[in-house]
């Protein structure tokens, strides 16, 4: 067992756990957008970014960090809050999100994520890159301009179903997802049309086609649901 | 037994400046006046000021040729090594002609440079016959991996790839480690523009980082050393092949080394050459084969490095100090330096001074000694205004601040870093606005995409850089650069993000004036932002050649042949700089501020 302090309280965690789902056994409510429950951590977002006070105010992201013995854990507080702002802003501005426009509209992650962190303007300057959309699979679509590269579907594509289909193509602001390195989703030879990118998806990049908006409701459970049963190894 | 020993630089520079032609001028010279057996050639490492290549030592006196040509080479010959006479006009400033009266060498301490320009990097022999090998093998005989690294920390070495963290208590850190195998990296990744330090270590005593390597994996207790190296490194690949195996022929790499029980090999890698994959994490995923990207620490390497386990991870300058606190003792390496930075540091100077090229001083050392009595000073009477030092994470620091001597904490807390050793000398013809962009430019393509901060903040920044360069900012926009700066500090994944905002934040810092003239002014006050500049003729220099008006591609500059003086309509002209660069007469002036429109 270890003792640390949770926004000044002391709490047992197991080795091993992270600061996320201490947090979480806790009441305490962090929060994440590129974390998944039943996907390994990739802490990249930096949404769930919190404090260590006795490492120097270091921040770390919750889901990627585990605890350690003493740590002084602070999840919210003045320069956390601004920071979690504005890394919102920046997730907001770098491609297109107009919600009006959205099949996710409604059941969107990043949507509820501004309404909790309060964030009803934006004040950095849009970007809107205007990229292409893949509609070449015959089941799902990728919309570019709506993702927010947590690669969720990178991983639940890898580690759940194993066909390591999709990944990351180019770097800086020209990142994107991209299916068997490049070329067109439905040319794809590894994808195996489960769907399971799609469900693992925050945002409206990756939807179903033919769906309508109220019905694009996306099942992120199910990717724990999948890893739970599965013998760990 | 040779008579002359000549030394001559095969570092990358030189090379290209055409060294081997001047080897082979020599071979034949030296054939055509009988000499062949006296003298003796040695192809050395990197000597430091490589714009002055191709570069020749000669012993015994120590005469240092520059700008060596083919063509030069039979009268050094005939002159200097038949008759004794030095050709005066390739010295060194025209200076005879030890190197040791060259204030370029003499405020210098080499100790890892030592060897580089002194002896063979391909002949392990040589190595060996300056003191190669000995700290290893003292180290294997005499000394308890808890010796050694009671040793390097106290010695105060620290890690010389950027962030300073003590070496002695990372290899302590990972000797207590729980798992194995474990795993020593040597990172010759080097992705700073400009930088090449490291690639004069390895072009120059390759031995040096294998047995700075062996001694670490002794004290760690790892038997299996990777080299990363990047693949614009030929040369350097090359000579740390041969050195390799050549160590592996004498025993000191291998299955019981020096006929201990001890086991160490060294396996290269060649990195495909993005910046990021310097950032360690990001170096361990490319050596295990995946995206070269960098993941959240802690973990750090050290309980958690290439396949989960223990791994060390140092920079090549960092392995070549350790051979010579072994021999020589922690208490003479603590003994160089500032209280908290110890030993020496490599350079490469560049930028606006007399003498660029690699240097290595002691830790402590001015920035003023650095920038006027290493590096000469400015070469064209300008006024040196600044340097930028850490690479391109670095920060700019004013004039003001050359009393600052060379320590992580005193360069740290004034904005800038030492980063891996990188300094540029900008003087007054910089433009301040002009320099922040340019670093965030390479920052922000270098981004690896990852995290939020660093791929869209940095882009974001840029944007307001760009737009105060046009004259188009506003007050405002300087405390919002100063917001995000901080925030993509604070919030990015890895180094590169975390120390992306340095050269606008501490340009911000010393420089603000000049941001405040682009902005209230429409002024660039170096005259560098072309959007914030415009040309005039100066009436009384103009002698109507007409070569300005042959230049200007939209008919701006006007006038007849013969009958000066010229002028240029400011509505039509583009700021592109054609008649500026096309007077012969300096009659065209650049000036700061926006043309009326
Ligand atoms: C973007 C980035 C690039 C880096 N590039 C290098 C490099 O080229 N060489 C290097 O030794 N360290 C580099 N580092 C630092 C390494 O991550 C690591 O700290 C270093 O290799 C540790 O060795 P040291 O303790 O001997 O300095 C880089 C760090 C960052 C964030
Ligand atoms: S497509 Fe969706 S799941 Fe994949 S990286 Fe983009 S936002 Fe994340
Ligand atoms: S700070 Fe930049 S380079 Fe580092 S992980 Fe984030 S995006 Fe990649
Ligand atoms: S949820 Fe932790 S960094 Fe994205």
């Amino acid at each position: 067992m270890i003792t640390l302090k949770l926004n000044g309280r002391e709490v047992r965690a197991q080795e091993g756990q992270t600061i996320l789902e201490v947090a979480r056994e806790h009441g305490v409510r962090i929060p994440t957008l590129c974390y998944l429950e039943g996907l390994s951590p990739r802490g990249s977002c930096r949404l769930c970014l919190v404090e260590v006070r006795n490492w120097g105010g270091k921040l770390v992201p919750a889901c990627a960090t585990q605890v350690e013995e003493g740590m002084d854990v602070v999840t919210h507080n003045e320069r956390i809050n601004r920071i979690r702002r504005l890394v919102l802003e920046m997730l907001f501005v770098e491609r297109n999100h107009i919600c009006a426009f959205c099949v996710s509209s409604g059941h969107c992650e990043l949507q509820d994520l501004a309404v909790e962190l309060g964030m009803d303007h934006v004040t950095l300057p849009y970007r809107y890159p205007g990229l292409a959309m893949d509609l070449s699979h015959e089941d799902y679509g990728i919309d570019h301009n709506r993702c927010v590269l947590c690669g969720r579907c990178v991983r639940a594509c890898s580690e759940v179903e194993g066909a390591f289909t999709w990944g990351f193509q180019g770097r800086g602001i020209q990142i994107q997802v991209a299916p068997d390195l490049g070329g067109p989703w439905g040319d794809s030879e590894t994808c195996t049309s489960c769907g399971k990118c799609v469900q693992a998806c925050p945002t409206g990049a990756l939807f179903e086609k033919g769906v309508g908006t109220a019905a694009q409701t996306k099942r992120p459970e199910v990717i724990l649901e999948v890893t739970e049963r599965r013998p760990r190894v | 037994m040779s008579r002359i020993e000549v030394l001559l630089c095969a570092g990358t520079a030189c090379l290209s400046s055409g060294a081997r032609e001047v080897k082979a001028a020599l071979l034949e010279a030296l054939a055509e006046e009988g000499l062949t057996g006296e003298v003796r050639i040695v192809e050395t490492g990197c000597m430091g000021p490589c714009e002055l290549g191709p570069i020749m030592l000669v012993y015994p006196e120590g005469i240092y040729y520059i700008r060596v040509k083919p063509a030069d080479v039979r009268e050094i010959v005939r002159e200097h090594f038949l008759k004794g006479r030095p050709v005066r006009r390739l010295l060194w400033a025209g200076e005879l002609p030890e190197s040791k009266e060259i204030p370029f060498f003499s405020r210098q301490l080499k100790v890892v440079l030592a060897n580089c320009g002194r002896i063979d990097p391909e002949d392990i022999e040589e190595y060996i016959a300056v003191g190669g090998y000995e700290a290893l093998s003292r180290v294997l005989t005499e000394m308890s991996p808890e010796d050694v690294i009671e040793e390097i920390k106290r010695s105060g070495l620290r890690g010389r790839g950027g962030a300073g963290f003590p070496t002695g208590l990372k290899w302590e850190l990972v000797r207590m480690a729980e798992g194995s195998p474990k795993y020593i990296i040597c990172n010759a990744d080097e992705g700073d523009p400009g930088a090449f330090m490291d690639r004069a270590i390895l072009e120059g005593d390759p031995h040096a980082v294998l047995e700075g390597m062996a001694i670490a994996a002794y004290a760690v207790g790892a038997q299996h050393g990777y080299i990363y190296v990047r693949a614009e490194y030929p040369l350097a690949v090359q000579r740390l092949e041969t050195a390799i195996s050549q160590a592996r022929r004498y025993g000191l790499l291998g299955e019981g080394i020096l006929e201990t029980d001890f086991s160490f090999d060294v396996e290269i890698r060649v990195g495909a050459g993005a910046f990021v994959c310097g950032e360690e994490t990001a170096l361990i995923a490319s050596i295990e084969g995946r995206r070269g990207e960098p993941r959240p620490r802690p973990p750090y390497p050290a309980r958690s490095g290439p396949f989960g386990k223990p791994t060390l991870i140092n920079n090549v300058e960092t392995f070549a100090n350790v051979r010579h606190i072994v021999v020589r003792g922690a208490d003479w390496f603590s003994s160089i330096g500032t209280e908290k930075s110890k030993g020496t540091k490599v350079f490469a100077l560049a930028g606006q001074v007399k003498n660029t090229g690699l240097v290595e001083v002691p830790m402590g050392i001015t920035l003023r000694e650095l920038v006027y009595d290493i590096g000469g000073g400015a070469p064209n009477g300008k006024k040196i205004k600044a340097v930028q030092i850490g690479g391109p994470s670095g920060g700019c620091l004013p004039e003001s601040l050359f009393h600052l001597p060379v320590d992580y904490e005193a360069l740290t807390e004034h904005g800038a870093i030492m980063g891996s050793g990188g300094i540029i000398v900008l003087d007054e013809s910089a433009c301040m606005v002009n320099v922040a962009k340019f670093f965030l430019e390479f920052t922000s393509e270098e981004s690896c995409g990852k995290c939020t901060p660093c791929r869209v903040g940095t882009k974001i920044m840029l944007g307001i850089l760009e737009r105060i360069a046009r004259g188009e900012g506003t007050e405002e926009d300087l405390v919002r650069l100063e917001e995000l700066g901080h925030m993509i500090r604070d919030a990015s994944l890895c180094g590169l993000g975390q120390t992306a905002p340095n050269p606008v934040l501490s340009s911000l810092r010393y420089f603000r004036d000049e941001f405040l003239a682009h902005i209230r002014d429409k002024r660039c006050p170096a005259g560098v932002c072309p959007d914030l500049i415009h040309y005039v003729v100066v009436p009384e220099l103009c002698r109507a050649c007409d070569r300005c008006r042959q230049a200007c591609p939209t008919g701006a500059a006007q006038g007849t042949p013969g009958n000066p003086p010229y002028r240029i309509e400011l509505s039509a002209c583009i700021n592109c700089g054609a008649c500026f660069d096309a007077c012969p007469f300096g009659a065209i002036e650049r000036r700061p501020g926006r043309k009326e429109r």
